[in-house]
């Protein structure tokens, strides 16, 4: 296998996962003047833990409840041709209404920015947010479409051969992020 | 490896009939549908993954319903739909099909969506062209997705299907129903029984480890769901049972009938309904009635196998084994 192999090496331990959405959240709060309508949706799968955490850090900061929604942009990727159906698909869920709100965008990775698009695009089909914002956890570049974020945890040079993976709680057992083989991280 | 891991639950490129499926792969199909539920519910009932795929529906037999809700299946997944009704009355059926469908994969065609007088007609399409094809009814041999309807009303209902016990109610003998669901509910470790007049009643059904009722009265004090088939009227004509009016007095599902169930036991019918012979209307419009969300189902199940289907090709499975894209 080309490129570098070796054992996971843990860039964030879960104290530090916690303070990059604790700054995260001030960065999302410092940033407008109107927040009574956010709304912070994550990406399937892991993207929704964070988006979850996300928000109880944009509470405490004083701007009061925060609604939280899930996407699961597995019907709107655009290598369906090359890979075909996946059959587990979680559900997307949306609450209320989402026109004239602003939308934080989280996910655990950005990468070829094909994911955001895809979520960009399922998004519009619920209505039309005032403002769409994208906060990730981890970006580790590598833009194949013309997508950047506007809240950045971390930025990370991945060598090759070697991937990001990011664990919450929920599905993992622990909050970190790691750097790991591409093979492992399937 | 689970049918979780295989693209298109390892469905293969066609769905002829619940004969053969693992209760695996049919949960896997139920598994799939659960989300495309929630797209029905949206203001913008649509996403995008079938885009620029063409399904012909190809109803050779009338249907409003199935082919209606395959439609809906299809719009909402973005495809492109052509429907076709055609009368097998004045041709040769098996050479019209070849035909038929030689004609279809000239014009460039993703999926067939197939209604057909003869059983077997399904799988002889299937085996002679590449696009995938889904059996909408053919003859009284299957019709996959109605079964798969039931089995998700079911299991929203009871949240489980495996020691469920369920039992058809009529004519077992001819209906294309009964066949797909004892099949699926077989599959998935449901218990399974038939009741109906001798007549109606398929000979040696035991030997698949169906009970028979004889009395509609020991059927509903037995199961947990009754499925109520459609008598089809030509059946009176051809001397299967005396009369509509007898058939309602011994058979009829009647709230007086179902007076002393249990309360959770529910009440399902393919559709359409004949009220007041199969089924009474204060049934059929009854608190024990699942006959609507069966519909509602429908279109999701359709989705899914849609869905599932659309990739199961070889090439695409090979692809989607060498992982994510």
């Amino acid at each position: 296998m080309p490129g570098s192999t070796g054992p996971d090496e843990l860039i964030m331990d879960r104290e530090a996962v916690e303070e990059k959405l604790r700054d995260l959240a001030g960065l999302i709060v410092d940033r407008t003047d109107e927040l009574g309508d956010l709304l912070v949706v994550g990406i399937r799968r892991r993207g929704v833990e964070l988006a979850e955490r996300l928000a109880g850090h944009l509470e405490r900061t004083g701007v009061g409840p925060v609604d939280t929604g899930s996407l699961d942009i597995t019907l709107y990727r655009d290598d369906f041709e090359q890979v075909g159906p996946r059959p587990v698909i979680g559900p997307t869920e949306i609450p209320g209404e989402i026109t004239g709100r602003r939308v934080v965008l989280v996910d655990d990775v950005l990468y070829t920015g094909r994911t955001v698009r895809a979520a960009l695009d399922e998004l519009a089909d619920f209505g039309r947010p005032s403002r769409i914002e994208l906060c990730v956890l981890v970006d580790r570049g590598g833009r194949e479409l013309p997508i950047q974020p506007d809240y950045v945890g971390r930025r990370l040079e991945v060598p090759p051969g070697r991937h990001v993976a990011v664990d919450v709680p929920s599905l993992d057992g622990d909050l970190a992020v790691r750097l790991v083989d591409v093979k492992g991280a399937g | 490896m689970t049918a979780d891991e295989r693209p298109g639950a390892g469905l293969g490129k066609d769905l002829v009939g619940l004969e053969g499926l693992t209760g695996e792969q049919i949960v896997a199909i139920l598994d799939t549908a659960e989300p495309f539920k929630e797209i029905s519910e949206r203001r913008i009932k649509k996403v995008p993954v079938l885009r620029g795929k063409t399904i012909v529906n190809l109803f050779f037999e009338p249907s409003t319903r199935t082919r209606i809700s395959f439609e809906f299946a299809e719009k909402r997944l973005s495809a492109d739909t052509v429907n076709i009704s055609a009368s097998g009355s004045s041709v040769q059926k098996g050479e019209t099909l070849v035909d038929t469908a030689r004609n279809l994969e000239a014009m460039r065609i993703d999926m067939v969506v197939m209604r057909h007088g003869s059983a077997g007609a399904a799988r002889f399409l299937a085996e002679r062209i590449p696009s995938n094809v889904i059996n909408a009814g053919d003859g009284q041999h299957e019709h996959p997705t109605q079964a798969l309807l039931d089995l998700l009303t079911l299991r929203d209902r009871f949240g489980r299907l495996e020691g469920l016990k369920v039992c058809i109610v009529g004519d077992i003998v001819h209906s294309r129903v009964a066949r797909s669901n004892i099949w699926g509910l077989l599959a998935v470790g449901a218990e399974v029984a038939v009741c109906g007049p001798k007549t109606l009643i398929p000979l040696g059904i035991e030997e698949l480890g169906v009970e028979v009722f004889g009395r509609v009265e020991e059927a509903i004090a037995w199961c947990d769901a009754l499925y109520v088939l459609r008598l089809q009227l030509e059946r009176m004509q051809a001397g299967f049972i005396p009369s509509l009016r007898e058939y309602n007095r011994v058979f009829g599902v009647s709230s007086e009938r179902l007076a002393a169930a249990d309360e959770d036991l529910v009440v399902l019918h393919p559709g359409p309904m004949n009220r007041g012979v199969e089924i009474d209307s204060d049934v059929a419009d009854g608190p024990r009635s699942v006959i609507l969300p069966q519909v509602t189902n429908g279109v999701a199940i359709r989705m899914a196998v849609l869905y599932l289907l659309a990739g199961g090709r070889p090439e695409m499975a090979e692809a989607a084994k060498r992982g994510e894209g």
